[in-house]
Parts: C-alpha cells; sequence; structure tokens
C-alpha cells in the first residue's frame, strides 16, 4: 500500500533535550492510526513536525502523491496541501458565529485577494447547514461560538475540520472532556471519516483506542517502540515496561 | 444572498445619515453659504476631525479588526500630507514667481523660473537648489499617484521583514514607533529635501484658486473630508463585513489556529498595513491643506499614540467606535486646548486646562482601558442588549486558547 504521509529519519533538538529521535512513521491515504506514548514521548512534537510548527533537525517528512516535501512547506502551505489538525482543547474562534468559524474553514481559495472577494453561494450555506447538521450544531449557526458548551466547541472544531476537507487528519486526544455518549459517536466518526482518508489519533485511554480497532504505534522517548495490532503491542514487553506498567 | 451591504448593516445607513445632516448643518451654518454661525476656523476644524476620523477607521481596521497595535500609522498622515504640500507649495509659488517675473523685460525662460522657485522654497535652509524629491513636484497627478506609492511601498517593506519575521504583539508596537521615529529625525534635517523643521507652509491657499477666499475653500476641504470619510466608512463596512473581516479576526484572537486552516497569516497582515497606511496618507491629503502647515513633528510618535487613543476610547472593533473616539477626543482637545474652558481654582493648585488637558486625557485612557474596553462605542451594546458571553473564570493563557479555567477542570 503507498502511503499518503511518510516521514522518515526525522530528529529534533530543543536546548540539548532530544524530544525525537531519529522517528519514521507512514500512514495509508485511507488508514486510522493511533498513536501513544508516556508524557514527553514526543507525541505533539511529532504534530508540530507534520503541521510545520518545529522544523526538524534532519529527516524528511514527505505528503501525497506529489510527493511534497513538507519541510519546506509554511505551516499555511501544508495546510492548503491537505493536513487538517485537532487541537486537545478546542480551539474556535469565540468572538464569531458557529456560521463563521464554518465558513472560514471551507474549503475555499485562501490568498487575501480572494478572499476578499469572496461572495457565499447557496451552495456553500447549503454545505454549512449540512457540517453543522452533522456535528449536533444545526440549530446553533446563528450562536457566537464562545456561548457554547466546551463538548459543543470539540464538536464545532470537528465540524471545522471535516469543512477543510483534509486528506490527512492529526487528532490529538479527541476524546477528552467528553461524556461517554460522546466519546461513542466521536469513534464512529472518526472511523467513517478514515474510510476516505487517513486519520491519526493520538491517545492516552486505551478504552477509547480499543474501540478504534486499528493499527497502533507506540512512542517512546521520540522513537518507535512498537507498532502492530493493540493486542500485539500491549503483549510487547518493552511497552509495558515503558508505558502500561507505570499506567 | 441578495441583500446589499446597507440592508446587513444598518450601522452604515446610520451613520451616513448622520455625516449627511453634520455637512449640511455646517454648510447651512458657514460664511461662505449660509447664516455664518460656523465661523470659517471652526469649519477648518469639523474638516481636519473628519480626516482624523478616517485616519481612525484606518487604525481601527489594524488594530480592532486585525488586532496589530501599529504605533506608525500617522507618519503615513503625514507623508500624505508631504506629498500633497509639495504640489501646493511648488505650484503656489510659482505663480508668484511667475508673476514677479512678469514685471522684467525679457520674458523669464523656464529654467529661470525654476532656480526662483528653488530659490523661494529653499532659501530659509540656506539653499537654491531643487532637491531631486522635488522632481515631480510640478505635476498633481503625480504626486496624488505617490500618495499611494510612497506610503504604501514605504508599509509594504516595513511590513513584509516585521511579519515575515514574526514580530508580533508588542514589540511590532515599538518596531512602529521606531519607524515614525526615524523619519521624523531624517526629516528634521535642513538637507532632507523638505525644509527640515520648518516644514511646509502655505498649503492652505490653492494654486489657480487665488481669488477664493479661505471661506469658501474650507468649505470644500469639508466637503471632500465628509467624502472621504463617509466611502472608506462604505468599503471597510463591506471589508471587514465579509469574509476577510472573519479572517482578520480570526487573525488578531488566534493566529497560529488561522494558519492551520490554511491561511497566510502573513499576507493579511501585510495587506491589512499597506492598505491601513495609504488609507492614513489619504487622510493626510485632505488634512494638510486645511492645516496650512507641515512639519517633521507631526511625525512625532505621540501622534500615532494619540490615534490609538481615540480608537481605543471610542471602541475598537467597530468602525463608528473609531469615528466617535477621534472625533469627540480631537474636539475636547481643542476645547479644552483652547483656553475657553474656565480654570479651576483649588486654592494650592489650579488647574489650568491648557496643561491638565493631557492629564485628564491620560486618566481617561487609563480608565477606559480598564474599566470600559468597549469604550464608547460600548454604550449602543448597553441600549441594544447585546452581551458578550458571560463566561466565568479567567482564560487559561494563548496556548490553551478557548478554555478557560473552569471548563478546563471538567
Amino acid at each position: 500500500m503507498s502511503s499518503i504521509l511518510e516521514v522518515s529519519g526525522i530528529s529534533v533538538t530543543f536546548d540539548g533535550f532530544r524530544a525525537i529521535n531519529n522517528l519514521s512513521f507512514s500512514i495509508g491515504p485511507a488508514e486510522l492510526r493511533a498513536i501513544i506514548g508516556p508524557n514527553g514521548a514526543g507525541k505533539s512534537t511529532f504534530m508540530d513536525i507534520v503541521t510545520g510548527k518545529t522544523r526538524p533537525d534532519q529527516g524528511s517528512v514527505v505528503f501525497g502523491e506529489r510527493s511534497l516535501n513538507c519541510l519546506r512547506m509554511s505551516e499555511a502551505q501544508i495546510a492548503r496541501a491537505g493536513i487538517g489538525r485537532k487541537f486537545q482543547r478546542p480551539t474556535v474562534f469565540e468572538d464569531q458565529t458557529v456560521t463563521e468559524n464554518l465558513t472560514l474553514a471551507l474549503k475555499a481559495p485562501r490568498g487575501p485577494l480572494r478572499v476578499l472577494g469572496w461572495k457565499k453561494k447557496p451552495v456553500d450555506q447549503s454545505r454549512i447547514e449540512a457540517l453543522a447538521a452533522q456535528v449536533g450544531l444545526g440549530d446553533q449557526l446563528a450562536r457566537k461560538s464562545g456561548e457554547l458548551s466546551h463538548g459543543q466547541k470539540q464538536w464545532l472544531e470537528i465540524g471545522m475540520l471535516l469543512a477543510q476537507e483534509p486528506r490527512v487528519l492529526l487528532v490529538d486526544e479527541p476524546a477528552a472532556g467528553m461524556t461517554l455518549a460522546e466519546r461513542e459517536q466521536t469513534t464512529a466518526m472518526l472511523v467513517e471519516m478514515a474510510k476516505t482518508r487517513a486519520v491519526v489519533v493520538v491517545e492516552h485511554d486505551m478504552e477509547f483506542i480499543r474501540r478504534l480497532n486499528c493499527k497502533v504505534t507506540v512512542l517512546h522517548e521520540g522513537a518507535v517502540l512498537a507498532e502492530g495490532s493493540l493486542d500485539h503491542v500491549t503483549r510487547n514487553p518493552a511497552v509495558i515496561d515503558v508505558y502500561l506498567g507505570r499506567g | 444572498m441578495k441583500q446589499g451591504i446597507l440592508a446587513k448593516n444598518p450601522s452604515v445607513l446610520i451613520f451616513l445619515a448622520i455625516l449627511a445632516l453634520f455637512t449640511i448643518v455646517v454648510t447651512f451654518g458657514s460664511e461662505a453659504y449660509g447664516a455664518g454661525f460656523v465661523s470659517t476656523s471652526f469649519v477648518k476644524t469639523l474638516g481636519k476631525t473628519l480626516c482624523l476620523c478616517l485616519a481612525a477607521l484606518a487604525m481601527d481596521l489594524i488594530w480592532g479588526y486585525a488586532g496589530i497595535l501599529s504605533l506608525g500609522h500617522m507618519a503615513f498622515f503625514a507623508l500624505g500630507g508631504y506629498l500633497i504640500g509639495m504640489w501646493l507649495m511648488y505650484a503656489r509659488t510659482e505663480e508668484i514667481v511667475v508673476a514677479a517675473m512678469a514685471q522684467d523685460a525679457l520674458p523669464a525662460t523656464a529654467e529661470e523660473i525654476r532656480q526662483g522657485i528653488a530659490t523661494q522654497i529653499f532659501g530659509v535652509v540656506g539653499s537654491s537648489d531643487l532637491p531631486v524629491i522635488w522632481h515631480f513636484a510640478h505635476s498633481l497627478p503625480i504626486q496624488l499617484a505617490l500618495v499611494v506609492l510612497v506610503p504604501g511601498l514605504l508599509a509594504l517593506a516595513f511590513g513584509w521583514l516585521a511579519f515575515r519575521a514574526r514580530v508580533t504583539g508588542v514589540y511590532l508596537s515599538i518596531l512602529t514607533q521606531a519607524m515614525t521615529l526615524a523619519l521624523a529625525l531624517y526629516l528634521f534635517q535642513n538637507d532632507s529635501g523638505l525644509r527640515g523643521n520648518n516644514g511646509l507652509s502655505g498649503l492652505q491657499n490653492l494654486p489657480g484658486l487665488g481669488d477664493v477666499g479661505q471661506d469658501r475653500l474650507s468649505i470644500w476641504f469639508f466637503w471632500a473630508s465628509a467624502l472621504g470619510l463617509g466611502l472608506a466608512y462604505v468599503a471597510l463596512s463591506g471589508v471587514v463585513g465579509g469574509k476577510f473581516g472573519s479572517v482578520i479576526r480570526a487573525i488578531r484572537d488566534d493566529e497560529a489556529r488561522v494558519r492551520f486552516l490554511g491561511y497566510s497569516v502573513e499576507s493579511y497582515k501585510l495587506f491589512v498595513f499597506t492598505l491601513t497606511a495609504v488609507i492614513c496618507a489619504f487622510a493626510g491629503v485632505l488634512y494638510y491643506p486645511q492645516a496650512g502647515i507641515i512639519n517633521p513633528a507631526e511625525l512625532a510618535p505621540i501622534a500615532s499614540i494619540y490615534l490609538a487613543v481615540w480608537v481605543a476610547i471610542g471602541g475598537r472593533g467597530r468602525l463608528y467606535g473609531a469615528v466617535i473616539g477621534a472625533a469627540f477626543v480631537s474636539l475636547m482637545s481643542s476645547l479644552f486646548t483652547g483656553g475657553r474652558v474656565p480654570a479651576i481654582d483649588l486654592g494650592i493648585l489650579r488647574i489650568d486646562w491648557v496643561d491638565w488637558w493631557q492629564v485628564l486625557l491620560g486618566v481617561v485612557f487609563v480608565l477606559v482601558t480598564l474599566f470600559a474596553p468597549k469604550g464608547i462605542g460600548g454604550l449602543f451594546d448597553l441600549v441594544l442588549h447585546r452581551r458578550s458571553p458571560d463566561r466565568k473564570g479567567a482564560p487559561l493563557g494563548p496556548e490553551d486558547s478557548a478554555l478557560r479555567e473552569k471548563e478546563a477542570l471538567e
């Protein structure tokens, strides 16, 4: 299977601390993958590198069929190429309505002049309404997103990600702060999304990962410790030692 | 989606109505066209105030909407003034020189006229050569084009360097202030080519309109200023009301998130910075012929800080707030510094408003910042019962973005 995102041999050092150490990772165009690892294993740094926020000291990040070199692109260019990111905490624009938030995320030209001349067409409006309905905010379109509850903001952010139509989706602890019912809904949505795109989920919650029922990558000290099914990695003595045993 | 911009923004219609009413009242009260209860000098003050409102609109766009606290925008305002001033002074001096030389026996050559103009303008700084930068001063269209080009390119170059290096927040404010200070210090030099600290003067006399009195000219400029303000208000309402406004407000609130949505934050900042610089330059073009004189002190950092104070007091993040702030504070300023407000005698201390006005303004600014961050514009929210979401708990800081203390515990 060809991969849509190929990370090979990246290393990054912060003030002498080696956060990522010769890490390689690849994911197929329609695959769900979970990344686990103890705190400080480099999960967030890994996401920062893929999305262009942090530059690695060495290694390469290659995306898509045209083999785009992500290390030469800005965050915005990477996002436009099709790598979306969901932060652990909901980051929506509080001062703007649900509609405005979704409009911002909607796939459309991103340059200042094109945006200046942008007019909302009926097809855009119906897309926004459909997205809002999909994430359960169909009746909240006119509300300022700052007024939404924590869970609703998470959903709005997921809606914004869907609106971006990314080909690779990096999701940081999607289940954090959600109720049981919301978690189930999130699981179903992630599995559904992974049918058409690559989805990388960083998560602590083992129960949640079990429900995702996908391949798991275990990170430790900035490198891949084990990879395989959840049962496979949880049997691995090294994994038990550094992660599960302490958990 | 068939709604026009006016229907979507009722405030635009109200604003235009008030501006039109104000213009009509002043016109019919003026000495030239009406009853004469508004003196010519006061018409000029009002016209200048409208120009300051225009600059405040630009400041609101860059600070209130895009969140970039530029403390250098009055530099662009003054640059606009200098560029139009060059033409006004050149063309006016040309008239005088030509008239003077008409007495001579031999008809003056173009070179003689040019020399005469140079001596007239630059005698004050001990020079009789026309500096290179005055090369196009004889042509109004070229000088007007330069009004767009010079401040525009300066803003573009400065903004490109600053935004590309991701200079933000207070560092950017300091940088913009350094820019305006450097420009002012340069212009203070006699060999800067713009008459050093003498500046350009006599700008109230329009070339070719020598027989039109100041009473009529002042009203014409007042109209032009009102028109400029009205047009800019409508245009900027369109800009901030659409998706573009949504993007720049998002940049103000969380620029990293905007990057991950695929927007090039730096291009947007550069666009807004340059656009507002050009708007300020045009405001300066309308302002200085009414002021009559421009000198490098106009570029002092304090002028740009005043601009920020007006917008803060008026209420940033809403266009009418900026206009109200600029109009209110600058009119109060001319009232208090005009020496007609009676001093308050406290026995040990005599509060003479000419000196104490700045103290009062400073106190008001601090109070507004602390207790009424929405400024005067916030009063409209009270009237309209529009409230911001009441969210308990302190923000967790920029990294944690949307989350507040209480919600984080859930």
